[in-house]
Parts: C-alpha cells; sequence; structure tokens
C-alpha cells in the first residue's frame, strides 16, 4: 500500500493561514489502513484544528468527509459539494488523491496534510516498512524476491557494498542490509551461484521517462464502454 | 609489452616490483597550496596517491582537479570516482575530461554515504553500481564504446579517442558476509579491476583468511591486490575506528597496545611497519596502500623503515599530452 505519514500541526496550520472554512477529506483505502488519513484521523485532526482556533482566537469553521478513494473520480466528485463551500479541502489522502483532487475539483484549493513515504508493508503493529521502489522494471527474479532498489541505502545492484556488518547497513544499524537478506535466501535455496553473475545497470527510463508515468488497459477502456470481453 | 594506460604505478606493477600507493585527500577549500603541500611529502617516494571523491561525503576540492595538481607537482594521481554523486553521463564526460588532462589511473567506488557527510538533505544519485562503473571505464578503454553503445569519436570521421584508464577498485574483507567478499572481489576482477586496494588492515588474522580464499580462486593472477594500511596516531584513533567506522575491524588487542604504549604515535608507526613487513611476504600480495590520512609527512618514515626507499625505477615515459 502507499504508506503516508500526516504533517506536523504547525505546518498544517500554517498551510491553511487565510482560510476561514476547511473541508478536512479523508481517503478510504491506503491511508486508511497505515493510519494517516482515515475517518479516524479526520475526526483527530479536525478536532485538533478547531482547538487551535479557538485558542487563537480565530474563526475557523472546519467539517469533515471521508471518501472511499482520492484517486477515482467517481469518489473524488462526492467532495464537490461540500469542499466549494469551503475555501480549501485539506487532503489526508497521498499525494496521488491531492493532485487528483485538484484535477478533478478544479476551483477549490486543495492542501496537503500528509507527506507520502513509500510504497511497504505492514511488518509489525503500528510498523510499516517500504518494500518497492516502483521503478517500473522489476529486478527481483535475479535477487530472489527481495528489491535492493527500494531497500539498499545506496540502491546497488551488485552489492553488499563495504559497508555492511553483522547483517546491518552502514547508514544505521536499525536498517537490515537487504544484501545480506538476498544473500541468506539464495544460500537458504541453494542459489548462491546466481549471485556471481553482474547485474547490469539499470534502465530507469521505465519509471522515470520524463513527465507522468501512464499505463492504459484497453479490456478495461472496453468494459467501460460497455462491450463484451473476452 | 603493451600497456593499458601507461601510468607508472601500471608499470611497476607490470614489472613485478612491489608497489607502493599512498593517499592525498584534497582540501575542503579551494586552496591549491594544500594540494602542492602533500605533493611534497609523497613526490617519489610512492607510485601514485589517491585523490579522494568528497570522501566521507563531505564536500572537497573535485579528486579530478587534485589530481591535476598532484600531477603538475610530480605525483601520479589515482584519481578516486564515486557512484554516489554522479550519473553516466556525467562519469564518462568526467572520464574523458580526466584522460585529456593527463590522469591515467581510476577507482571506482560506491561512495560513502551522503548521510555521514556535511549535506545529508542531498539527493544521492547511484545511477549505477561500483561493478558497473568497472565495467563501464574497461569498455571505454577497450572497446572504445561509450556505455550507450556509440563510439568515442567527436563525428563519424573524426579519430577515436577512447580514455585508457588503469581501472582500480576497493574491496573490504573486513565487511560481511565474509563467505561473500571474495566473490565479490571476483566480480570486480571479472569486470575489469586491473588493480585491488583493501579497506585498512588491523585485523591480520581475517585478512590472512581473505588472502587465502583470493588464492584459492587464483584473483590474484587476475589482478594486483594493494593491502591497505593506515598508521594509527593514537589510542584514541584506534578507539575511533573500531567502534564509529563501519566496514573496520580493529582488534581489541590492537587498541591496547597502542593505549599501553609511552608515546601513541610512535607505537602507531612501529604497528604499521610491521604490518608491511608481514604483507610484503604474503602470497598474493602485489603491493601496499598506505593511507597516512592527514599524517602524509609520516609516508617517507615508514617506507624507509621497511626497505621500501629508494623506489625502483621503471622506464619513463613522455609526459601524457594535455589539451
Amino acid at each position: 500500500m502507499i504508506v503516508a505519514e500526516r504533517k506536523p500541526l504547525d505546518e498544517i496550520q500554517q498551510s491553511l493561514e487565510g482560510c476561514k472554512s476547511v473541508l478536512v477529506a479523508g481517503c478510504g483505502t491506503c491511508v486508511t489502513v497505515c493510519m494517516a488519513g482515515g475517518e479516524k484521523e479526520v475526526g483527530v485532526l479536525a478536532s485538533m484544528l478547531r482547538m487551535r482556533a479557538k485558542m487563537d482566537g480565530t474563526e475557523l469553521d472546519i467539517r469533515e468527509a471521508t471518501v472511499q478513494r482520492q484517486c477515482d473520480r467517481e469518489y473524488v466528485e462526492q467532495l464537490a459539494e461540500l469542499g466549494e463551500e469551503c475555501d480549501a479541502i485539506l487532503s489526508m489522502g497521498c499525494g496521488v488523491g491531492v493532485n487528483y483532487a485538484t484535477e478533478v475539483l478544479k476551483t477549490v484549493r486543495v492542501i496537503p496534510a500528509l507527506n507520502t513515504r513509500f510504497y511497504g508493508a505492514n511488518v509489525d503493529e503500528g510498523v510499516w516498512s517500504e518494500r518497492c521502489g516502483g521503478c517500473g522494471e522489476c529486478i527481483v527474479a535475479s535477487t530472489e524476491g527481495i528489491c535492493p532498489i527500494a531497500r539498499c541505502s545506496k540502491s546497488i545492484l551488485n552489492g553488499p557494498c563495504g559497508g555492511s556488518q553483522d547483517g546491518t547497513c552502514e547508514v544505521d544499524p536499525e536498517i537490515a542490509c537487504v544484501w545480506q537478506l538476498i544473500y541468506d535466501r539464495m544460500d537458504s535455496l541453494g542459489r548462491l551461484d546466481k549471485l556471481e553473475e553482474i547485474l547490469a545497470p539499470k534502465d530507469w527510463s521505465k519509471g522515470r521517462d520524463g513527465g507522468p508515468g501512464t499505463t492504459s488497459r484497453e479490456d478495461a477502456a472496453a468494459i467501460d464502454r460497455g462491450e463484451a470481453s473476452e | 609489452m603493451d600497456m593499458k594506460s601507461g601510468s607508472n604505478l601500471e608499470k611497476m606493477l607490470a614489472a613485478g616490483h612491489f608497489a607502493v600507493t599512498a593517499e592525498l585527500g584534497p582540501p575542503k577549500s579551494a586552496d591549491a597550496k594544500a594540494v602542492s603541500k602533500k605533493c611534497r611529502y609523497l613526490k617519489g617516494i610512492v607510485e601514485a596517491a589517491n585523490i579522494t571523491d568528497n570522501q566521507t561525503a563531505i564536500v572537497r576540492m573535485s579528486s579530478i582537479a587534485g589530481g591535476v595538481l598532484a600531477l603538475k607537482r610530480g605525483v601520479e594521481p589515482v584519481v578516486q570516482m564515486t557512484c554516489r554523486d554522479r550519473n553516466r553521463l556525467a562519469m564518462q564526460s568526467d572520464i574523458l575530461g580526466a584522460h585529456a588532462l593527463g590522469v591515467r589511473n581510476l577507482l571506482c567506488l560506491s561512495g560513502d554515504h551522503q548521510k555521514f557527510g556535511n549535506h545529508p538533505t542531498a539527493k544521492n544519485v547511484f545511477d549505477i553500481d561500483s561493478i558497473q562503473l568497472i565495467q563501464m571505464v574497461k569498455e571505454m578503454r577497450d572497446d572504445r564504446l561509450f556505455m550507450c553503445g556509440e563510439e568515442i569519436r567527436n563525428t563519424p570521421k573524426a579519430p577515436i579517442v577512447e580514455p585508457r584508464m588503469f581501472i582500480g577498485a576497493a574491496a573490504n574483507p573486513f565487511a560481511d558476509p565474509f563467505a561473500f567478499r571474495v566473490v565479490r572481489l571476483a566480480k570486480k576482477v571479472e569486470a575489469g579491476a586491473d588493480f585491488i586496494q583493501t579497506q585498512c588492515i588491523y585485523d591480520m588474522d581475517r585478512f590472512r583468511e581473505w588472502m587465502r580464499q583470493v588464492v584459492d580462486r587464483g584473483l590474484h593472477e587476475r589482478t594486483a591486490i594493494l593491502a591497505g594500511v593506515t598508521p594509527l596516531k593514537s589510542a584514541g584513533m584506534a578507539r575511533y575506528m573500531r567502534d564509529n567506522v563501519p566496514g573496520l575491524s580493529v582488534p581489541d588487542s590492537v587498541v591496547e597496545r597502542i593505549a599501553g604504549a609511552k608515546k601513541g604515535s610512535d607505537e602507531g608507526i612501529a604497528f604499521c611497519v610491521e604490518q608491511i613487513e608481514e604483507l610484503k611476504e604474503m602470497e598474493g600480495i602485489a603491493g601496499v596502500h598506505l593511507m597516512a590520512i592527514e599524517w602524509e609527512q609520516k609516508v617517507e618514515q615508514i617506507l624507509e623503515a621497511t626497505g621500501l626507499l629508494p623506489r625502483p625505477k621503471v622506464e619513463a615515459d613522455e609526459a601524457p599530452e594535455e589539451g
């Protein structure tokens, strides 16, 4: 899922300067699961903003709404009516949600309340950890399902570097050296000989080829048009 | 014999001499005199000196500029290049420029993470890794091609003028997983490393074990292995190296030896001399890489004590062309 964290309250408050009415808009998908921007977090943030406004003696009308997804037009449009009555929408969606709401709603300002961090998994109670770099051309068949692009501090394809010690990364002893993990996995599968091969330089254009990445599916479009599919 | 680069270091190794390289950290300023001063300590007593590339991710004078200054002051440079700060375009263009300015040795490194340096909020590059960099420099030299496959010539009719580097790489026998360290060295040799400089050795037992694996795989016959040593200035430095430098192994016995001595710096030099004596006799070792960090003035004393001075002479070559 996309993992995000709420911005510091001071920063959010600063970005709302001049607004007299704000719609705090949650998203019911990734950021609900990672407990950053779902209905519950919308409630908490809205209360905090109301309290701050009261303490500061400023006028601020805070409304709340959470839609299923801020990355789908049909849901984002649900924010239109409430949002248009306000000076701004404070989106608790990921960066995609903020951008898409801006695009769909056009006339309303959309301000981010979250910092979007990474694609990650829920690895422990309350802990999310990055597992994919979204690089556009997956290479983990060569590394037995473990991604060095996202998980090595230097994204090294022929690791581990000289800073791997006792299974940890030189950058921080709390970071697992992903190349140690790859080595151990290869070892357990009896495939260590694969690590003798040099992995070729990566084609970064698959992920960052100028302008936003775009993908289309003719079969999905056909279904939308009501055409029969195979 | 046909030389790959014609560098002094390459010739010394080709002639079978036990080679000596040193390290010359460029200044954290635009002060050319700082390079000159260090060159005075190293000129004529080492085959070449490594010019570090923003080491520990702290901004310094560029390694190519430092290398050219060193060259002008009679010290052959080994220009270090890290993957942290440049993508494949910048690297290739810098390699062309380095060759044009007379540089003939290039050490290919991943680079310390920016977190350790003085610009921790910088974006790192790591477009390619150190092994891929070695491959690229070798292809530029031997196949006379850019990484994209184009020939290294200005126009279709212009002559091919490829950069000819003696290619170096680092090896760290003290990092983990230990069993993989020799495999990684083999990958660097396969990629095209002509010489290897190791991380500085304090744990000689582990180094000996690693070298045994290197010799078993015959890698010492395909690349020249220069063993890294760094003289300890004090017990404080020994402790710092033990506790704070990632990928380094400093046994407690070494720290105790320096700490127990009447004068730590003398003991540090005595220990370094003993290490070099042992390395001179070790199978598969082609030379020593003496990294006297901000202590370049001691290089001569250490080499004198190990009988490595005067340096043997190899056939002089005309100075590399400039401009």
